[in-house]
């Protein structure tokens, strides 16, 4: 089934046929829609949900935590500050190993306040221990987080989901919607390995733990959550086969003879492409590499595609007194590691978009030209005044 | 006890096989002891209410003394207990070895 709608309410639309057990949200722009648009469908009947209101994210994500450590299949919802709010606890919901979706709506961070879109919010949490899966459009939003809800039952770690705000949150684009039946019949029925509600097993859920065993139980987080990319590949290819639609760790867009590779996250991929279409047809060899899935990192896997070539990384994001956007350190890292140098594959870091900073397609050719000169190490802000 | 390793382990630190409590003998940390004198004892039950760690003894809905294994001599039943007629059915001495 086709329908238009805004990336939002596919996020909304995926959650009302995910048909979660508890959802406990808290009202933020511009991910507002979302919570707005599924508390109507629990209004009217049409989904099973407990929706806990909240006064805020902190309490959003504790009471989240607290129905899945009972069982229950859990969402939530967030941006920005709101995510911001919820740190402490998002440690929590990944060091419990609690299965926990979300859908984040990527804004900037204050101050100075802004509402639109970058990716500093859920780059600053990257090292909480959620899986990270970013969509480049409403299509991929709602697929992903269909996905995510096996993917984070498999792998028992929580998922967030991430969109553009206001770029794919807000643009109405036209979507292949499943059936209620397709999504329910995917995702299966979630039998939970404990409940804290289980009175004839008692069990304890959080517990001091001090020099004796934290390390260990931080161990197993370190030595699981690489396993992940597994279950993330395997779903991804499971949901093709079934709905025509395959996913995998990231997407590769021309890049096998690409002499450049530019790599972007989430809507501004899309851009690129267009970029890319248009000097492919004036017999220019580049190409895109859109990570899908940054946590856990498939390091091995994406520098197999980038060694040998120039590499131009686009970030939306700054970690403030580093050497590059978070993304371009993961890029660089990866490359090291496999045994790449800045002579057979130079690379170029743009910070792009802060605060909702159109990116041009001039913009995207600047960076295509600096990365073909091999300027290994550049650093650049695009579209910024000095 | 010896340590296990991280394979060994339920993750997220759950403990499954509550109640673990039980293994932990909370009564060697005592240095304060509190001693029962039933003839002053009126079985309203407080102490068993306020002890942190179930210690005190109930038998027939009746006080019968206190659990010295988890026992960890903190002193709240007897600051609690009202006993008879001014004179406490709990009182506290110093641990003697
Ligand atoms: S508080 Fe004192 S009087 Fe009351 S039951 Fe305990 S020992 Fe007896
Ligand atoms: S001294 Fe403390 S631990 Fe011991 S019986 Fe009294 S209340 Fe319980």
């Amino acid at each position: 089934m086709r329908v238009a709608i805004t990336g939002n309410d596919a996020a909304a639309l995926a959650m009302k046929q995910i048909n979660p057990d508890v959802v406990a949200a808290y009202p933020i722009t511009p991910q507002t829609q979302i919570v707005q648009t599924f508390s109507q469908y629990v209004h009217n009947g049409e989904v099973d949900t407990v929706f806990v209101t909240v006064e805020s994210e902190h309490s959003a994500m504790s009471a989240v935590v607290g129905a899945a450590a009972s069982g229950a299949r859990t969402m939530t919802a967030t941006s920005a500050n709101g995510l911001a709010l919820m740190w402490e606890i998002l440690y929590i919901a990944a060091s419990l190993r609690l299965p926990i979706v979300m859908t984040v709506v990527n804004r900037a961070l204050s101050a100075p306040i802004n509402i639109h879109c970058d990716h500093s919010d859920s780059m600053g949490a990257r090292d909480s221990g959620w899986i990270q899966i970013y969509s480049e459009s409403a299509q991929e939003t709602y697929d992903n987080l269909i996905q995510a809800v096996r993917i984070a039952e498999e792998a028992r770690f929580p998922v967030m989901v991430c969109q553009d705000g206001f770029i794919t949150s807000h643009s109405v684009e036209v979507l292949d919607v499943l059936e209620d039946k397709e999504v329910r019949e995917f995702i299966g029925e979630y039998k939970p390995a404990y409940s804290i509600l289980d009175v004839d097993n008692p069990i304890t859920v959080g517990p001091l733990d001090l020099f004796d065993y934290y390390f260990e139980h931080k161990a197993q987080q370190i030595v699981d959550m690489p396993k992940a990319k597994d279950v993330v590949l395997k779903i991804g290819e499971e949901f093709g086969k079934k709905f025509g639609r395959k996913y995998g760790l990231f997407e590769a867009y021309m890049t096998d003879d690409a002499e450049v590779v530019v790599v972007v996250m989430n809507s501004a991929a899309g851009t690129t492409k267009a970029v890319i279409d248009e000097l492919r047809s004036k017999g220019e060899k580049v190409g895109l590499l859109k990570p899908r899935l940054f946590r856990p990192f498939p390091a091995a896997e994406i520098a197999e595609i980038l060694k040998g070539k120039k590499v131009a990384v686009l970030d939306r994001a700054m970690s403030f007194g580093a050497q590059a956007g978070p993304l371009s350190i993961e890029i660089q890292s990866a490359l090291y590691l496999a045994g790449a140098t800045a002579s057979d594959t130079p690379v170029s870091s743009f910070i792009y978009g802060l605060g909702g900073r159109d990116i041009t397609t001039d913009n995207i050719k600047h960076a295509i030209d600096v990365a073909k000169e091999g300027r290994h190490g550049h650093f650049e802000m695009l579209n910024v005044r000095e | 006890m010896s340590l296990k390793g991280y394979k060994e382990i339920p993750d997220a630190g759950l403990i499954l096989n509550a109640p673990t409590s039980i293994q932990n003998k909370t009564g060697s940390w005592r240095s304060m002891k509190p001693i029962f004198h039933e003839e002053n004892c009126i079985n309203c039950l407080f102490c068993w209410w306020y002890c942190p760690d179930s210690a005190i003894i109930i038998e027939d809905g009746k006080m019968k003394g206190i659990n010295y294994d988890y026992c960890k001599g903190c002193g709240i039943c007897v600051h609690e207990c009202p006993g008879k007629k001014g004179n406490k059915a709990l009182e506290l001495v110093p641990e003697k070895e």
